[in-house]
């Protein structure tokens, strides 16, 4: 019997890059960059347990420039991941998928993450955290 | 040559039939940490300072430590089920990709069981 040829998704390097398929990539990233931060939320915790040096050793290295800058890209990374996730559940209970929507959501959860992500460092601006 | 049908061939060799589990329990771990995450996030907002003593206090408080071991456990599961996936999609040797797939379990059961720990310890320290 012959075996025909297969068809094969086309490889994505034909695609156009557009919004949706950049937000599924950032999704992933995301959740990468949001699984280190995981360790670090656990480094933070351990050090809170130990005595008041280590957790010292802790703040400091939070609160160093590259510590602040990890913090605000965890910041945007959580809330994109987030508003992103709950884009990814409404299409999972068959909501959301005509072509609109799609774009209008994504435009949304971009600009949610990036005003949340503003809210959350204004407010510890503002109450003098920074 | 096999006489055997592509059908014939087909049959039985489909999915291991536990995708639906790990598709489910990610969408499960996802909704249960948009409480979780946001509390976490607010509460630490709302402390007057995140000094040694102030985020003790925090965690000594019987709702806040529950309801942080609570997050780490299910970030941990969240966090397993979307690193596997990746891994799962981009390294197809089979020796290297359960390699991945122990080293990210161990990991995170590791780093959450620390972390339960470490909150366990300032709940029930003094």
């Amino acid at each position: 019997m012959p075996v025909r040829a297969r068809p094969l998704s086309p490889h994505v390097g034909i695609y156009r890059w557009q919004i949706g398929n950049t937000l599924s990539i950032l999704h992933r990233f995301t959740g990468i960059f949001l699984a280190l931060g995981f360790v670090a939320l656990c480094y933070w915790l351990v050090a809170l347990a130990g005595d008041s040096p280590a957790y010292a050793t802790a703040a400091r290295l939070f609160a160093s420039p590259v510590g602040w800058l990890a913090l605000l890209a965890w910041t945007f990374a959580f809330f994109y991941h987030l508003l992103n996730g709950i884009r990814h559940l409404f299409w999972d209970a068959g909501y959301g998928f005509e072509r609109d929507a799609r774009r209008t959501s994504a435009w949304l959860a971009v600009a949610g993450a990036f005003l949340l992500t503003l809210g959350v460092w204004g407010l510890l601006w503002h109450f003098g955290r920074l | 040559m096999s006489l055997r049908s592509p059908l014939g061939r087909a049959r039985g060799l489909g999915s291991a039939k536990a995708g639906t589990a790990h598709w489910w329990g990610q969408r499960v771990s996802a909704i249960a940490l948009i409480p979780l995450c946001l509390w976490f996030v607010f509460s630490l907002l709302l402390l007057p300072n995140l000094e040694y003593d102030t985020a003790r206090a925090w965690l000594h408080w019987p709702v806040s430590g529950f309801l942080a071991i609570l997050l780490v456990a299910v970030v941990a599961h969240h966090s397993y089920l979307g690193t596997s996936v990746i891994v799962e999609d981009y390294v197809h040797d089979e020796g290297y990709k359960l390699l991945g797939l122990l080293s990210l379990k161990f990991l995170h059961v590791l780093v959450a069981g620390a972390a339960i720990f470490a909150i366990l310890r300032i709940a029930f320290g003094n």
